[in-house]
């Protein structure tokens, strides 16, 4: 593996008429990473993807292979590639063809493709599939066909547009450990397009969260997860509570924050702000207790709340509280216990302490 | 079905009714089919059945004989009809095709200007009355020779290359339909995927996009064959004196009489046809 960048993004613009698709998009994305764009349909993610493999040229900005600008080489002379969304394997060669052609256009020696066909046919565990045809194969199998198709190049970096997208979610699952273990094993830079965030998780070493052809955050899962560093990430990924309001005081690392209607909070920053900002906090339902007793040491964050609704989810309790005058706060409690008993979880109208410790909550800006 | 078999149960009556109804429904759908391919498909029948007759008038059977189809053989002036029909067919259908393929390519893959204009001008040789377009591409030949003649001194006739040239005019626009309906099915991303790999537009082109649509350029040519073989009113009024095609020649002898020999070469053609046409479909059936 080699150290540096493997794609270098800079201030990279997209144009489509009016609107800008790719918005001043700075990315790098290092050698041997699994790295994935993170977004809502229209976030950018794709397009800027079609850039790297040079469907797409910018009209803005510098991209860089291996330290190279590519900006307007055509895609036959970039060594990257593709893993398409709906695999686009050709219906009329068999799945050896389609695996060869790359090594084929390469002016590969004929004994060297064969060789190298079998090889990357047996390391998506389709060996003894060559002599069928795509439609032959299920859609688990045609996906492995598009990866070994790409990887038997060895590319610099390969491209993945929403590859598991048409799978049903178990064969997703599957799937996903398998491009893991394959990135490990092959050492090849991914660059992963979805726009399911637990796919991001699972799979990526970073992840850039995209957002109208802007990337708002770019770091690893925890980060992303924990530190989200605006509103917008910390409801993309996962879910999460949020209160409006204004910075009262500041304190070493964390703020009071006022709703205006009564209500103040405590919780943690996550970049400089100064009283009077507008400001959500954010608390993840897993990350606020509920409790029937009063804690006895009382944490900064602590409401005295009505049980609204409950639903039973198997692994968890999802309540839903009210908290202060209507406005619904969402806990996650985990089934640690087994029993059927009734008492032993949480009634609507039942009345509650809802407490988080500070460091559970983030000021945001919007 | 459970519930169907509980519900006859509880009331015959009315199932009874409901199978009678469906009787009448059938027999009536039958005859009705059956009347329809007999108006279709009985002057064919005969056609053929009189092609064998020994009744030289070919208007009993009076027994049944193969001479007619020799006949034919020997007729010169039919099967050097016949060799210049199928001249003109295989020419214009060769070069329509060629030429389609590209139209159907460009309408579908680029906005140009004129683009609409061009699109709507295209389909107006498939839906012109044939009399009007035979008359204009004669009154263009006519128009042409006449420039020509000015300018070099030389002066042309109606021939077989005018034939050509006037089969390849409607030809084009059959062609552009059915290529352009394979193109519509036809994938984009397997082109991106082709480029990704390494390959240029041309090996692009040649290895990925034309075996694809290939079934519909057969198609298209073997429709174009088709409308070509048996083309009667623009071949009558753009071919010369001598030279004579087959549906011409056909017409000019069952003027004179009808002998079952007419019956024969009508039901060779038809035989050709049927088979492109049964050709054709077969052929873009089988994409996919």
């Amino acid at each position: 593996m080699k150290d540096g960048y493997a794609i270098e993004m800079r201030d990279v613009v997209k144009r489509f008429g009016e609107v800008n698709a790719v918005d001043h998009v700075t990315m790098e994305i290092r050698n041997g990473e699994f790295f994935s764009m993170l977004g809502p349909s229209g976030c950018g993610k794709t397009t800027s993807l079609r850039m790297i493999a040079g469907f797409e040229y910018p009209t803005a900005g510098e991209i860089l292979l291996n330290g190279t600008p590519i900006g307007t080489t055509p895609p036959f002379q970039r060594n990257v590639n593709t893993v398409f969304q709906s695999y686009a394997l050709f219906p009329h060669m068999s799945v050896a063809e389609n695996v060869a052609f790359g090594l084929e256009m390469k002016k590969v020696p004929r004994a060297d493709i064969t060789r190298r066909v079998d090889e990357a046919l047996d390391m998506v565990r389709l060996s003894g599939y060559g002599e069928r045809r795509p439609r032959q194969l299920s859609g688990g199998q045609q996906q492995r066909v598009a990866l070994a198709r790409a990887l038997v190049n060895r590319p610099d970096v390969l491209l993945l547009d929403e590859p598991l997208g048409a799978l049903d979610l178990k064969l997703r699952k599957e799937m996903q450990i398998e491009l893991k273990r394959l990135q490990e094993r092959v050492g090849i830079t991914f660059i992963f397009v979805t726009h399911d965030q637990e796919e991001a998780l699972t799979m990526s070493d970073r992840i850039a969260v995209m957002s109208e052809g802007k990337a708002l955050q770019i770091g690893t899962p925890t980060e992303i997860y924990e530190r989200p560093n605006c509103r917008f990430v910390a409801d993309f990924i996962g879910e999460s509570n949020f209160i409006r309001g204004r910075v009262s005081d500041l304190s070493a690392g964390s703020a009071t924050i006022s709703d205006g209607a009564g209500l103040t909070l405590r919780g943690q920053l996550v970049q400089p702000l100064t009283v009077g900002d507008e400001v959500y906090v954010s608390v993840r339902p897993e990350k606020a207790r509920l409790s029937v007793q009063r804690p006895a040491d009382p944490p900064a964050n602590m409401f005295q709340v009505t049980v609204d609704r409950v639903s039973y989810i198997g692994s968890d309790t999802r309540i839903m509280v009210q908290l202060g005058q209507d406005r619904l706060f969402s806990v996650w409690e985990q089934n640690t216990r087994s029993t059927v008993d009734r008492d032993a979880y949480w009634q609507r109208g039942e009345q509650g302490y809802l407490w988080w410790p500070v460091e559970n909550a983030l000021v945001l800006k919007d | 079905m459970i519930e169907a078999s509980s519900q006859s149960q509880a009331r015959p009556a009315t199932a009874t009714r409901a199978a009678a109804r469906t009787n009448w429904r059938t027999v009536l759908l039958g005859v009705h089919s059956a009347l329809m391919y007999v108006f279709l498909y009985a002057p064919i029948v005969i056609l053929v059945l009189f092609s064998f007759t020994t009744d030289s008038f070919g208007a009993r059977l009076t027994g049944f004989t193969f001479s007619w189809y020799t006949k034919l053989l020997q007729d010169e002036r039919l099967m050097g009809a016949a060799w210049n029909t199928l001249t003109v067919a295989l020419v214009s259908t060769i070069i329509s095709t060629i030429i389609g393929t590209l139209t159907a390519l460009a309408m579908e893959r680029y906005r140009f200007r004129g683009r609409t204009g061009m699109d709507a001008l295209l389909y107006l040789p498939i839906v012109i009355p044939e009399i009007v377009m035979a008359l204009a591409l004669l009154a263009f030949f006519a128009f042409m020779f006449g420039i020509i003649q000015n300018i070099t001194g030389s002066q042309l006739k109606m021939s077989l290359t005018t034939v050509i040239i006037s089969h390849i005019a409607f030809s084009i626009s059959f062609v552009v339909v059915v290529v352009r309906a394979s193109l519509k099915g036809f994938d984009r991303r397997l082109e991106e995927a082709a480029r990704d790999l390494g390959a240029n537009e041309w090996q692009t082109f040649w290895r990925i996009t034309f075996p694809l649509i290939l079934p519909g350029i057969i198609g298209g040519a073997l429709l174009a064959f088709t409308i070509s073989l048996d083309d009667f009113i623009i071949s009558f009024f753009t071919t010369g004196p001598g030279t004579s095609l087959l549906p011409i020649e056909v017409y000019a002898q069952v003027k004179r009489a009808v002998t079952p020999k007419i019956n024969a070469i009508s039901t060779v053609m038809l035989v050709i046809s049927m088979t492109l046409v049964a050709l054709s479909q077969f052929v873009q059936r089988q994409r996919r």
